[in-house]
């Protein structure tokens, strides 16, 4: 890991890409005390173009677009890490107890995988989150409920790659329990390839997360990117500002993630390396 | 045609994926609050007492969950997907009808996508860390995470908004009363904007896929080989290179089809093309769950379609492999 972290720092990309991260990450920290009002106060007159008071203009209804730009960050992030997790927890779980148990239990939970990977993703999470009425634990739902084949298909690979190998033949020879072979030595194993798939995950999830509140299936009450683009739709013809600037925040950070996950991806799978 | 033996048997393995989504689709139904008859029916209120009670009926709602599931089976294969009483038409009827423009974009940005994305994928491994490779990564990391439906919106500020070049909505223009050639060049002018911003993800895709491809080549034996017999670089790479490395980017094509679904229902909302897509959102706003589900089942079937055909295509190109 600490050899993998400084193959990451030479990344020049990489680091760019987590320096963004790191300015959104103030930005939803600073939020509160740059915009008191809110998001969804009204404080200026409609539609105003980006000036001096206000930085990237106002929306129809008279609401800073950069304070929900800045609010939006906090959501966006929040969804896309949580999913994220849910995802990687599902998938290391599914895709464990395959590579684990092999057999039976293989064959079931790989064909349900495939299964996730071919049915659309997008259509099956709008339906989830139609299904468990919008908020923001029902997108996170719907999100996990849809990315975790790949990394149940990374660790069931994995799993099977180490079960063959002298120290875990030496180690459950000598006794070990199922939990602490998969705990002590299987896991740890492919933890540097779960982190580097599950960053990248991260990315996809926010453009997921995006698209659905741009179809109007975020949380009505928490200010995000895809709902400030879905309201600025209307007013696109007069006011260009409103859908611009969120769209190029979701644009930055999900290039940010990619870049760092691209990163972690070298550094610490060098085996799987892209050329 | 053991090869041929092969595609049967990925014919057979299609049939449990489209079983699978009926399953999920049922489970679906349960999952959501409140009353099933309501949940079908869309829209909770909106439907008549007579309506819900007649579903209530066809789905034998009120019988153990078991015989409830082999019904909604059979009625699904019977392609009986039910009612959508918001728009007074059985819901296949509304999909099929939906159906071909939503065909004509996705087939549009596909091939659109396949085809630039190969052209790139070369020219950026030909010219390995060149400035023209730096300039294609680079943009292909853009196009990888600009999201669709902002893209689309950016279209209509650019080309529609300000230049006035093109149309920002819709499938054609009726008014105008064009036939033949004349309609199919105003479709065509319809088409631009949807097909480029939901094709310009898969095309940054497809070129990385197919950069990495050409690349692996590079070392590979049969690649020597014709070198040292003395052909051109050109022949190297057009008659012997391309096709192996082209065999990566159909696989990845089959596994975004599903995808590609989901993108074109965010791309025909903004641009209000009359596909499947704008049939899901509308089906979205006055939450007709029927009609969602349907869509879903349909597309998932398509999906399915697709892979099968990205399968076929794979034997055709690849005779190693057989069943």
């Amino acid at each position: 890991m600490g050899a993998g972290l400084k193959r990451f720092a030479r990344n020049r990309m990489a680091l760019l890409g987590a320096c963004v991260i790191l300015i959104v990450v103030a930005l939803t920290i600073m939020a509160p005390f740059l915009f008191p009002a809110g998001a969804f106060a009204l404080v200026g007159p409609a539609l105003q173009p980006p000036s001096a008071r206000f930085w990237l203009g106002t929306d129809a209804l008279g609401r800073d677009v950069a304070a929900g730009v800045a609010e939006g960050a906090r959501t966006s992030l929040l969804i896309g890490m949580s999913a994220a997790m849910g995802a990687v927890v599902l998938g290391a779980v599914i895709g464990g107890l395959a590579g684990y148990c092999r057999g039976a239990v293989d064959i079931v939970l790989m064909r349900i995988t495939e299964f996730f990977q071919t049915i659309p993703a997008f259509l099956l999470a709008m339906l989830l989150v139609v299904i468990l009425s919008p908020s923001v634990l029902s997108v996170i739902i719907a999100i996990t409920a849809v990315s975790w084949p790949g990394i149940a298909r990374l660790v069931r690979g994995e799993f099977v790659a180490l079960g063959g190998r002298e120290f875990i033949l030496a180690s459950a020879g000598l006794g070990a329990s199922g939990p602490r072979l998969v705990f002590v030595h299987l896991l740890p194993n492919c933890l540097s390839s779960i982190i580097a798939v599950g960053s990248l995950l991260v990315a996809t999830a926010i453009l997921l997360e995006t698209g659905l509140a741009f179809l109007g299936l975020g949380d009505p009450n928490v200010m995000s990117w895809g709902l400030q683009i879905s309201a600025g739709r209307v007013s696109l013809r007069a006011a260009w500002w409103v859908c611009t600037f969120p769209g190029i925040a979701i644009l930055l950070t999900v290039l940010s993630i990619n870049l760092v996950g691209d990163g972690l991806n070298e550094a610490l799978n060098p085996r799987l390396r892209e050329r | 045609m053991r090869r041929w033996r092969y595609f049967g048997y990925r014919l057979l393995f299609a049939l449990p994926v489209v079983f699978g989504i009926l399953v999920l689709n049922f489970f679906l139904i349960r999952l959501a609050p409140g009353d099933a008859a309501s949940v079908l029916a869309g829209e909770s209120g909106a439907a008549s007492p007579e309506y819900t009670e007649l579903l209530r009926q066809k789905f034998g709602l009120d019988r153990p969950v078991i015989e409830q599931f082999f019904l909604y089976i059979a009625n699904a294969l019977r392609f009986d997907l039910g009612f959508s009483f918001r728009n007074d038409a059985p819901v296949s009827e509304l999909i099929l009808a939906r159906l071909g423009p939503t065909l004509l974009l996705m087939l549009a940005a596909f091939s659109l996508a396949v085809a630039f994305g190969t052209l790139l994928g070369v020219l950026a491994a030909v010219a390995r860390n060149s400035w023209r490779d730096a300039v294609i990564s680079v943009a292909t990391l853009i196009c990888y995470a600009t999201p669709v439906f902002w893209l689309g919106l950016m279209l209509i500020v650019v080309f529609s908004v300000n230049l006035a070049w093109l149309p920002t909505s819709g499938f054609e223009d009726i008014g105008q009363g064009y036939e033949g050639w004349e309609r199919g060049v105003d479709i065509a002018r319809h088409m631009v904007m949807p097909v480029a911003a939901l094709g310009l993800f898969y095309l940054a895709l497809y070129t990385r896929v197919m950069r990495a491809s050409m690349l692996e080549q590079t070392g590979m034996d049969y690649v020597v080989t014709a070198r040292a017999k003395g052909q051109s670089e050109g022949r190297i790479m057009l008659g012997h290179m391309l096709r192996n490395a082209f065999l990566p980017v159909l696989t990845m094509a089959g596994v975004q089809a599903g995808n590609l679904i989901g993108g074109s229902v965010v791309v025909e909302t903004v641009f209000g093309w009359p596909g499947i897509g704008t049939l899901a959102f509308n089906a979205l706003q006055s939450r007709d769950l029927n009609l969602l589900l349907g869509i879903f089942f349909i597309s998932a079937c398509l999906v399915v379609a697709i892979n099968l055909i990205v399968e076929a295509l794979t034997i055709a190109l690849d005779p190693r492999i057989q069943a």
